[in-house]
């Protein structure tokens, strides 16, 4: 059996990784593909939870939580591409830097 | 730990997840950061097999790779004539420097019995499967409001992505 700190250090791990891109990436569409990394590295945490919790996995909270993860990331990748989509129509650009409009 | 299968899923699956998002925040064309996307969900999903919650591998598979890397797959072709950008980063050292000082919190945080107690190495018993869960979804006691909610966040961002990616003039 594999223990639980294992999975934690490799969430720990791709969560950096995606922090990182989130960052230091250029194009919008890395940014929000790094986003997704970082969704990804918390459901691995929620279900290692779930799954090694003293109840015995008999409550489904962390097992729901990573449903409804995945449900907001789905949305949030809908309308987060339809934004970049949006704004390269009207400044031919998806670096995040030069969507400045709103900059006071 | 001995030898067996779930060791070794639990090393090709660590591979795949860490190698796949190295080679997103790493790659240069962006369509082959798609690829790397898919590889890294991939294992994720692997992990959730290993951690006896079949349904929501099926779920990853289905949703991250059947869906969401399609849509990023779509938006990196839609946004082509950009991807050339000559530099990949922007504030290289401050983020790495971030990141890693992050990550080496994360691991002292999960490593060290800094927060009381050893974490546990055997998992319990498996007492909860599917069948529980989509019983707990509809129950009044169980998750019945946030799954009301979540449909009507999904129609929401629905019309909206419709209606912020449209044509001005349509």
């Amino acid at each position: 059996m594999i223990p639980l700190w294992m999975y934690l250090a490799v969430a720990a791990g791709l969560f950096s990784i995606g922090v990182f891109g989130v960052l230091a990436r250029r194009n919008a569409v890395a940014v929000l593909m790094s986003v997704e990394l970082m969704l990804n590295a918390v459901n691995i945490n929620l279900v290692a939870f779930w799954r090694y919790s003293e109840t015995g996995s008999g409550l489904l909270s962390g097992y729901a939580f990573t449903a409804f993860v995945l449900i907001i990331a789905a949305a949030e990748a809908a309308v987060g591409l339809a934004i970049i989509i949006s704004v390269y129509r009207n400044r031919r650009s998806v670096i995040p830097e030069e969507a400045d409009t709103l900059k006071g | 730990m001995e030898l067996n299968a779930v060791t070794i899923g639990f090393v090709v699956f660590t591979v795949l997840t860490l190698g796949g998002g190295i080679g997103v925040v790493t790659t240069r064309n962006l369509f082959q950061g798609t690829i790397w996307l898919m590889m890294s969900l991939f294992g994720v999903a692997g992990y959730m097999v290993l951690l006896s919650a079949p349904f929501l591998a099926a779920v990853q598979v289905l949703v991250y790779i059947g869906a969401i890397a399609i849509l990023i797959t779509f938006a990196v072709m839609l946004t082509r004539s950009v991807t050339r950008i000559r530099e990949r980063y922007i504030r290289t050292l401050p983020s790495l420097i971030a990141a890693l000082v992050l990550f080496l919190i994360l691991i002292a945080g999960v490593t060290l019995p800094v927060f009381g107690g050893q974490s546990p190495g055997t998992a319990p018993v498996i007492v909860a499967t599917t069948t529980d869960f989509g019983k707990a979804l509809v129950d009044g006691n169980g998750y019945v409001v946030p799954f009301m909610l979540a449909s009507l966040l999904l129609t929401a961002a629905m019309i909206g992505a419709i209606f912020i990616a449209r044509d001005e003039d349509v």
